[in-house]
């Protein structure tokens, strides 16, 4: 359970992960996450909190960065009314849930909701958004935290470490 | 099957292939860079416990933190050097931007599955290679297991028809795509651009295309290779194999197909801050400019220097206007050196910058400061990605660079061509 921060279409990689910050450390990084383009989120979004945004969501430069910040600052995830194919596929191999939005009603900005990955849904007190499922493979590469650990329980089956 | 499921069926060692399917496909080879690539993937390899798949199918280059002039940075440039070293791959130092070396340095062919650490790793696409940007975890991924998943996509077909006017370029073809389609009209799907016009492109300027199907939100940009690819792949030592093989079939279904006319089409402008703003010059013509920005995979090769220098030769920019050019490559550069082209550049007073991404990522000491109003010849003109958040950047062709930095304001390059 967490806030709901309500952002518009095309938020860019280089808003959630501005250039000028990307030598710096991660956490640093994350602190600026869309400084430029919503302070309010910069300052405030922390554990719990979800995003709802509009379409093509993490448009632009492939730096996993952009969903790492997200990650880092212990969201719930980012549900949108579509996505960026390349941040889609970073914040799954870091185990950072995103779901398309189907149907339902959108919470409002400020309300608290639960993004239940298994069910495909994103609840909240004023009803609850229908999400399209991803397929079983990609939920359980989020269940084991992303990519990696999944390629070590892998690789471990297959003997090569 | 479209030219992307043929590439995809062939490194998923299917006979066909579907749209929706999800496959896991071998990789031919993986491009990495300084940002993305040591710094980010040999943590995961570390904890992975595993070494890479295979050495001689991994080429790293260093672009986005040449010249190294910070401590932060210099830092990221020697840790690349010392895992090139150790691990032994191909490595491209210091030679210019990954997009437009890796096919200089004939590592891209007809037919491969690539995929680079990079988004507008879809520049292999114009050779009629599967080429597509992914992360630096995903590349991790790949690098130890030389596999990735990939859901077939979709072909959208972009046919453009007619023949360019003169003073009109690749650059105005992708920019007005951005325009009519948006920046998700792609869906991340795979694009082929096709027609007349296209097959009349040179290499460079197909590349310009396929590197901004990003900015459409696709994939993939493909271009089915033709003889100008075989000779542009074999001239730069690589393979061209059976290129005359990848092509569409002529009845393989796509999903959407959008027309174009080349001949009608004007110089593009996008106005900040997306490529999607694009429309003709005139309607930004007259906005004032302190930067003209000639740089970029997208718009600082070879061809794209000449065109500038094409317009700007015997000129000085406007007063109160500087030019910074960021040739993509050193051998572009010196190509352009033995042409007479960076003379042209010198004499009007621009300022040269090292052969890597520099401000078109964000990076490098020459970022634009608050409220520097901006025309660049790179892909992407989002609010703080070239500096300040209040700068302002449109986005144009190097022709129309050119001509708006001798009138300090967004200017048509047609006026300053003879023939157009």
């Amino acid at each position: 359970m967490g806030r709901v921060w309500r952002l518009g279409d095309n938020i860019d990689t280089d808003a959630l992960a501005p250039g000028r910050f990307m030598h710096r450390p991660i956490a640093e990084l994350a602190a600026h996450c869309l400084i430029d383009v919503a302070p309010d989120f910069a300052a405030g979004a922390g554990v719990g909190d979800v995003i709802v945004a509009g379409r093509n969501f993490g448009m632009g430069s492939s730096r996993e960065q952009a969903a790492q910040a997200l990650k880092i600052r212990g969201l719930q995830g980012v549900v949108a009314e579509s996505f960026a194919g390349i941040f889609h596929r970073n914040a799954i191999n870091l185990g950072l849930p995103v779901f398309t939005i189907l149907s339902g009603t959108l919470p409002e900005a400020g309300a608290e909701a639960t993004l239940d990955a298994g069910a495909a849904r994103l609840r909240h007190a004023g009803g609850e958004v229908l999400l399209d499922p991803l397929p079983d493979f990609l939920i359980e590469m989020i269940r084991d935290g992303g990519l990696v650990p999944h390629l070590e329980k892998r690789l471990a089956r297959e003997g090569r470490r | 099957m479209t030219l992307a499921e043929k590439l995809i069926a062939r490194a998923a060692g299917r006979t066909t292939v579907r749209p929706g399917e999800v496959v896991t496909a071998a990789v031919d080879l993986a491009m990495i860079h300084d940002s993305g690539g040591p710094r980010r993937v040999e943590p995961i390899l570390k904890r992975l416990g595993v070494g890479l798949w295979d050495r001689d199918r991994v080429v790293l280059i260093s672009d986005h933190y040449i010249p190294g002039d910070d401590p932060d940075g210099a830092a990221i440039l020697r840790l690349t050097r010392d895992w090139a070293q150790a691990h032994g791959v191909t490595f491209h130092d210091g030679h210019g931007i990954c997009h437009v070396v890796l096919p200089e340095r004939g590592h891209v062919a007809p037919g491969r599955f690539i995929v680079g650490g990079d988004s507008h790793s879809p520049t292999g696409g114009a050779f009629g290679a599967y080429m597509f940007g992914v992360g630096a975890t995903e590349m991790a991924g790949v690098l130890a297991t030389g596999e990735i998943w990939i859901r077939v996509p979709e072909t959208i077909r972009l046919d453009w028809q007619g023949a360019l006017p003169r003073g009109v370029v690749a650059k105005d073809m992708i920019l007005a795509m951005c325009g009519r389609l948006g920046m998700d009209g792609g869906r991340y799907q795979a694009v082929e651009y096709t027609g007349p016009a296209i097959r009349a492109l040179g290499m460079q300027e197909r590349m310009t295309l396929s590197n901004m199907a990003a900015e459409l939100g696709a994939q993939a940009g493909l271009i089915a290779p033709d003889e100008i690819t075989a000779a542009y792949v074999a001239a730069a030592g690589g393979e061209a194999g059976d290129w005359a093989d990848w092509q569409g079939d002529a009845g393989a279904v796509v999903a959407e197909r959008h027309d174009f006319d080349a001949a009608t089409l004007a110089p593009q402008v996008a106005a900040p801050h997306s490529p999607a703003n694009a429309s003709d010059v005139g309607d930004q013509a007259g906005q004032a400019l302190d930067v003209v920005y000639i740089g970029a995979c997208t718009g600082a090769k070879y061809v794209d220097l000449r065109a500038a220098a094409e317009i700007l030769r015997g000129h000085r920019p406007a007063k109160g206007v500087q030019i910074l050019v960021a040739p993509a490559s050193v051998r572009d550069q010196a190509r352009a050196e033995a042409e007479g082209i960076m003379a042209v550049f010198e004499a009007a007073g621009a300022q040269i910058l090292p052969n890597a991404c520099g401000i078109c990522a964000g990076y490098g000491s020459a970022r634009l400061g608050a409220d520097i109003r901006c025309l660049s010849t790179t892909a992407r003109n989002f609010k703080g990605r070239m500096g300040d958040a209040s700068a302002r950047v449109w986005l144009a062709s190097p022709y129309t660079a050119a001509a708006s930095a001798i009138e300090g304001r967004i200017a048509d390059p047609r006026n300053h061509l003879e023939g157009a």
